[in-house]
């Protein structure tokens, strides 16, 4: 008797197919993961707050005006050179640092400035200050803060890597990994502490 | 010899067994890409400055996005300085209302790590940046990244 049913087409790779592709889309499929530059606003200051007197030579004045002119203490500059000066400015050790709940820190050991006298005193003293125009394009804005991070970076991997042999980036990583290792979290506490970031917006101006 | 005399009749089915895989990986395809962007954009996609000093946005569901650039809909003018909340064109007035609406979605405990990150234009103003800014520091939402993509 002759058989009447059809040899089937086989499906049975049909499923592997399937995933193949679909693991393909997963893997191909890029989830823009979201980057920036962060960065912590101040509070907003009480009505009746009163601004402490800064010495001059402790602020670094960076001013970007509307055409996206860089102006650094007075003097216009190229973007590319304000990560030297702000690490000349930072880390320059000039005096004594604040003091911080009655404990004075002193002169700054880990500086290696030139300890003028008419830059800052020490780097948590040393104040960044950008005014920028309302104008100013943000891509030029976002440069020139960048380029103050980078110095913040360099200066804070280089005493990391002085003190404990590796990066600040790297022990940041290894931190990062690793939230409850003491040890790890006073490391990057100490660096931080030693080169806080202290930059500040300033109100805009207008140029129209 | 009827063993070798098999006839064919009719056109063999297409096996459909394997339906259910094509459909799920569709599926699991489309799940994916549309958890990317709950939002659509009105205005064009901003073209993020570049920077090195760069961080990746943890905790994405404590993190709001306030868009700025040039509206798609020419009616709102062809400045590359419109705000989009949500799915709208606003202005920084509202700002504060999003931030709030943003927080009344996440437990307390997790306020103070919510992050609002500006995806903004390369060619925006730094005046429209400070408006929100100063928005944001009205309600205590003191912690932004300047969205930006990594490289030189």
């Amino acid at each position: 008797m002759a058989r009447r049913e059809n040899p089937e087409i086989n499906a049975g790779s049909m499923a592997d197919i399937a995933f193949l592709l679909l693991i393909f889309f997963l893997v191909t499929t890029t989830m823009n993961v979201d980057s920036g530059v962060s960065k912590k606003l101040a509070e907003k200051p009480p009505i009746d707050y009163v601004p402490p007197i800064v010495k001059e030579k402790n602020i670094f004045e960076v001013n970007l005006n509307f055409r996206n002119e860089l102006q650094v203490e007075g003097e216009r500059m190229e973007i590319k050179d304000l990560k030297d000066a702000a690490k000349a400015f930072i880390d320059n050790g000039g005096g004594v640092g604040k003091v911080e709940e009655g404990v004075a820190s002193g002169p700054c050991n880990y500086c290696k400035g030139e300890r003028l006298d008419s830059s800052s005193d020490h780097p948590n003293k040393a104040i960044i200050s950008v005014l920028s125009d309302r104008g100013t394009e943000y891509g030029v804005y976002l440069k020139v803060q960048n380029e103050l991070l980078r110095a913040y970076t360099e200066l804070r991997n280089r005493l990391s890597k002085e003190r404990y042999g590796i990066t600040y980036t790297e022990l940041e990583e290894a931190y990062k990994e690793n939230r409850d290792d003491e040890g790890l979290k006073a490391r990057v506490e100490a660096i931080k502490k030693a080169y806080p970031q202290i930059i500040s917006d300033a109100e805009p101006t207008s140029a129209n | 010899m009827s063993k070798f005399r098999k006839k064919k009749k009719g056109m063999p089915a297409v096996n459909t067994a394997s339906l259910p895989d094509i459909v799920f990986m569709l599926l699991f395809f489309f799940m994916v890409t549309t958890t990317m962007r709950e939002t659509e954009l009105q205005i064009e996609n901003p073209r993020l400055p570049t920077a090195t000093e760069v961080k990746k946005l943890e905790h994405k569901s404590l993190v709001s996005t306030i868009y700025v650039g040039k509206a798609v809909d020419p009616k709102f003018g062809t400045g590359f300085n419109r705000i989009q909340l949500n799915d709208k064109i606003s202005t920084s007035e509202e700002v504060p209302a999003f931030i709030i609406n943003a927080r009344s979605k996440v437990s307390e405990a997790e306020v103070p790590f919510m992050t609002t990150s500006i995806k903004a234009d390369k060619e925006s103003n730094v005046g429209i940046i400070t408006d929100i800014r100063l928005k944001l520091r009205d309600v205590n939402a003191l912690k932004i990244s300047y969205s930006a993509s990594k490289g030189e």
